[in-house]
């Protein structure tokens, strides 16, 4: 077992840890390692070798594995040491890292700021509480995707996809174009919460029927899956009797949500949200606990990887001012989700505030013709109009510090109002 | 003749009508609420095209190589160029950005390696 | 082709591997016949996982003589095993005045049969012991003896001991018929092979009745009756420590809500008769008959941290008891049917039984040296972290975390594989390394275990099952599928 000190630790070298990385060493506060559980850094970004990403930052539109490469060769530019094929066991409150290797055996690492960049995994089907037989060939579309694109099998012929999600979407096209049958995609909700030009160029383009308002109600195959039902639901979401279709199929995707993955988080302490199921954070992204932050789909599940990198800049140079400043234990006013607004990040917001904060939330339900409000003891701060909020497109708006200078109650709160 | 496509180009998704003429020529576009949807609407109903991303076997390698479309290529040969790529017979070492296949079925389109495989 | 043992034993469930391991103990030749591709694929891995005290029998019945038996063999069996084993404790709870009687009537049947330490709790007893409990309770029977194990785990124990000391197990193996031939002997015909043996033992679970009926003329009714469960995550405050039972009434036997062995939330199971005994579909009808019910005990019951859900087939017979031992009218078979609950709790003491009553008829010689089991690795994640350590200096692939959830590792899944009675398939790998069964149900693991299975068995990793038969994972290679006509049309 060994031992060792470094400055910042930072878990996870996808998207989020990089950036996140980039930004701390750039601060030359100290050291900065990186840990990662995969032989490879980059995350999901690896398997997700479809086009969309960057568009933003890099104005130009590349493959996951293109963009994460980018970070990636940032990294070996600086010199900042990845250590992978290494898992973190634990974190604890005074941010000592446990982490296990092959190469390295257990080794024990004190930091003195701690960056949590896990990701999240998928919602399983138990989840779901789907009856039926518990056959092969239910996967969640995730694992789907990494086989097919990281190992080179496919894992079935004939498919269909529970849910339309991004996630499920591109698996659609990218079943179809690798030579499986997609059979249909089913969504619960009335709309689907992924992107209009992945239901034309996923679904529309390869003749993929879509489903809204069906859910799977039986699942059949005594070995390996044979066929499924889907039924339509009613407005509480409960299947309708007398709806059913059968489709024979022998492989279907799950692509129903995505979940932090906060286990290490739970482990060290750290409160978390119920809403967004991450870290509770301040405008620092800092956690409940001094010296640990938060960012990426671990703090709350992102839909552009342009915005994860953003917000892992911000908390590697979080970090990093607070190794230089130390920790001042500061006021702090509430940030509150109101009508229509999800899980706003962060939930409070440290004061005086000398720095622009950036709110970043989901909303409820689809608004046309709307405005994001932001306001404090009936005080208007912020009014800014759209042609659409989504749920499928998560909001960031940034609030200049002036903004919140004698603030008339300690909380504020987001919300969406139709015009 | 009138048909309707979704823009695709932001979130808002305008639903837009398409007049086409008789030998389904583009003629007119109505409903978008930007120029970009109008020529997102023209470029539809004209010759619809896509990139195409994808992952091949290569020899050497028990990671499969990803790779894409320099440009969008016509949206009705994508599975010729799947074709193709079901072809294609590479080994390691691949650099990210080498061409696999030039120009592949004259489209103007290369088919590029989006990864590194040693 | 046809193959000589002196014992077949059809069945590898939890009853069939305990007469395994005993009868291992002995000089005799012995072949277990299997019709799944593992050890415990019936209801051995498909029910509540109670040993229970053996209040709940009718006394003089051998359901309650074999569970008040094995329940006491149960705590040292595991130790010696090294397989989980926890003595929590169960409350049955009234929740109206009309389950009041019924509660004291099972203390008395309990004190019949010979249960210890049974006391009647009144409501704030009972809440103080189990809070969540609904505050409609009005008392409740106290089994302190009630415990909790993991079926397969024990049943995998068992056989990979019966193993080391000779006991055969094939797999794949359906007994079609059964036939007593004019020598005394028996010829099994399954779905690849024939065997004929001197004794035959039936722990055959749901087709135990079919296979006595072809051998005994005292014919013998099984009705195969189905459970659905929900099996919720582990919390950091679990919601009850106890196994908490409802009373039966008039509408019917109640549902239970228990911790498992390794800190999981059970709750069900439903009771519905079925005619396909291979059934094991849950249903949105019992399902939701799960929640209702165990809402009664848990108010606040939520399924939000469900991770799966499953059902196991009971076999019962309309007797409504085991029958176990030899079968009158037919010489040198014996016989473990009818195996519903308490099953589970019954089976140590069945299998020393029926090992002995063979024993005695075959005149058997103890084996010697009858060997110790060898020892499974220790679970990395309930390593102290100096041995950890040490275990990862030995062996690097400790380091090699596979299963996030559960922290399991390389080492432990490739023992696995390499165990007398090894995994072959995912679930086979799952079931003894709890590989896949936390909260992301296999979703980060399954393709890294398929691997390990692939490198360590040299099946091609498109060959992988589930569970066996036609149960694979993938499809193909993404090769083969771009080289498929279908793609380019």
């Amino acid at each position: 077992m060994t031992e060792r000190n470094v400055d910042i630790l930072i878990v996870g070298a996808g998207p989020a840890g990089l950036a996140a990385a980039i930004a701390a060493h750039e601060e030359h506060v100290g050291s900065v390692l990186v840990i990662e559980r995969e032989k490879e850094p980059g995350g999901i970004l690896r398997q997700c070798i479809h086009n969309g990403f960057g568009l933003h930052r890099f104005k130009e539109e590349l493959t996951g594995p293109e963009y994460a490469q980018k970070d990636i060769d940032r990294i070996h530019e600086l010199g900042i040491p990845v250590e992978c094929s290494t898992t973190v066991l634990s974190v604890s409150r005074d941010k000592s890292v446990t982490c296990v290797s092959s190469e390295n055996g257990l080794q024990l690492i004190h930091a003195k700021a701690v960056i949590l960049a896990m990701g999240c995994r998928e919602r399983p089907r138990g989840a779901l509480c789907t009856p039926g037989t518990r056959c092969a060939g239910i996967f969640s579309a995730g694992t789907a995707q990494r086989f097919v694109n990281l190992e080179g099998f496919m894992p079935g012929r004939r498919v269909v996809i529970l849910g339309s999600g991004d996630i499920g979407l591109i698996m659609a096209r990218r079943m179809t174009l690798q030579g499986a049958k997609v059979l249909a995609c089913v969504e619960i909700m009335p709309y689907s919460s992924g992107l209009n030009r992945n239901i034309v160029q996923c679904l529309q383009d390869y003749n993929i029927p879509l489903y809204l308002s069906h859910t799977v109600t039986d699942i059949r195959g005594r070995e390996r899956l044979e066929g499924i039902t889907v039924s339509r639901v009613d407005d509480h979401r409960k299947p309708v009797p007398g709806t059913e279709m059968d489709f024979d199929c022998d492989t279907l995707l799950l692509s129903c949500g995505l979940i932090p993955e906060n286990e290490l988080t739970k482990g060290a302490g750290i409160d978390i949200s119920a809403v967004t199921s991450g870290a509770v954070v301040d405008d620092m992204l800092q956690t409940s606990i001094p010296g640990i932050f938060a960012c990426g789909n671990v703090l709350h599940v992102h839909d552009l990887v342009d915005h994860v990198s953003d917000e892992s800049f911000r908390a590697g140079r979080a970090a990093a001012d607070y190794i230089r400043t130390g920790f001042v234990s500061p006021e702090y006013i509430s940030v509150l989700d109101g009508s229509g607004v999800r899980g706003t990040v962060p939930q409070k917001i440290r004061i005086p505030a000398d720095n622009p904060v950036t709110l970043s939330f989901r909303p409820a339900d689809v608004f046309r013709g709307s405005s994001v409000v932001v306001e404090c003891g009936g005080k208007e701060l912020l009014r800014k109009k759209a042609l659409i909020f989504t749920p499928g497109e998560m909001v960031h708006i940034v609030l200049q510090p002036g903004l919140l200078h004698d603030l008339p109650s300690d909380s504020i709160i987001v919300r969406l109002e139709r015009n | 003749m009138e048909q309707s496509i979704t823009c695709i180009n932001c979130p808002v998704g305008c639903r837009m009508t398409v007049v086409l003429s008789d030998t389904g020529g583009f003629e007119s576009v109505s409903g978008n609420t930007c120029p970009r949807g109008a020529a997102y609407a023209r470029q539809e109903c004209t010759l619809p095209e896509r990139m195409v991303t994808a992952v091949i076997p290569v020899s050497g390698s028990a990671i499969p190589l990803s790779v894409k479309t320099s440009k969008p290529v016509p949206k009705d040969m994508i599975p010729a160029v799947m074709g193709e790529l079901s072809r294609v017979c590479i080994s390691v070492p691949v650099s990210l950005g080498q061409v696999i296949i030039p120009d592949i079925l004259h489209t103007g389109s290369d088919i590029v390696a989006t990864r590194s495989l040693k | 082709m046809s193959y000589q043992a002196d014992i077949l034993v059809i069945g590898a469930g939890i009853t069939g591997c305990a007469v395994a391991r005993e009868l291992s103990r002995y000089n005799a030749s012995v072949t277990v016949l299997e019709g799944a591709y593992d050890i415990a694929e019936g209801a051995t891995k498909a029910n509540s996982g109670i040993v229970h005290a053996g209040y709940d029998a009718r006394p003089g019945t051998k359901k309650a003589l074999y569970n008040i038996r094995g329940a006491a063999m149960y705590e040292s069996l595991c130790a010696s095993l090294h397989v989980p084993y926890r003595r929590n404790g169960a409350l049955v709870i009234a929740l109206n005045d009309n389950d009041i009687p019924a509660v004291e009537a099972l203390k008395s049947r309990g004190l019949e049969n010979g249960v210890e330490n049974l006391e009647i709790l009144d409501h704030d007893a009972v809440l103080s012991l189990e809070p969540n409990i609904s505050p409609e309770v009005r008392c409740a029977l106290h089994i302190p003896g009630s415990a909790v194990i993991s079926p397969y785990e024990t049943a995998f124990a068992l056989a990979d001991h019966a193993a080391v000391n000779g006991v055969s197990f094939r797999f794949d193996e359906t007994v079609l018929s059964a036939e007593h031939l004019p020598d005394g002997c028996f010829s099994v015909k399954t779905n690849h092979d024939t065997y004929t043996c001197r004794v035959l033992v039936n722990c055959a679970g749901a087709s135990g009745a079919d296979i006595h009926n072809q051998l005994s003329e005292q014919k013998l009714t099984m009705i195969h009756r189905r459970g659905q469960y929900y099996l919720l995550d582990r919390e950091t405050v679990p919601a009850f420590s106890h196994t908490i039972f409802q009373c039966p009434s008039p509408m019917g036997k109640g549902v239970l809500v228990s911790p498992t062995v390794h800190g999981n939330l059970l709750l069900g199971p439903t009771a519905e008769d079925i005619t396909d005994p291979s059934d094991t579909a849950t249903t949105a009808a019992g399902l939701d008959e799960v929640i209702r019910k165990a809402a009664m005990t848990w108010p606040r019951l939520s399924v939000r941290s469900n991770i799966t859900n499953f059902s196991g087939i009971r076999a019962h017979l309309t007797t409504d008891d085991f029958v176990i031992g030899p079968c009158e009218d037919c010489p040198g078979l014996f016989e473990a049917i009818g195996i519903e609950s308490p099953g589970l709790s019954s089976a140590p003491a069945v299998g020393q039984d029926l090992a002995e009553m063979i024993a005695r008829y075959l005149n058997l010689a103890f084996r010697d040296p009858f060997l110790d089991c060898p020892e499974k690795p220790r679970p990395f994640n309930e390593m102290t972290d100096a041995e950890k350590a040490e275990a990862i200096s030995s062996d690097p692939s400790y380091g090699n975390i596979i299963c996030r959830c559960e922290v399991v590792t390389e080492a432990e899944i490739r023992a696995a594989v390499h165990r007398p009675v090894g995994a072959r398939s995912v679930d086979g790998v799952k079931r003894r390394t709890r590989a896949g069964m936390g909260r992301c149900q296999g979703g980060f693991c399954m393709p890294r275990v398929a691997e390990i299975i692939s490198a360590e068995t040299g099946l091609p990793l498109d060959k992988v099952t589930k569970n066996g038969g036609n149960s694979y994972i993938l499809a193909g290679t993404v090769d083969s599928f771009l080289k498929e006509e279908t793609v380019h049309d």
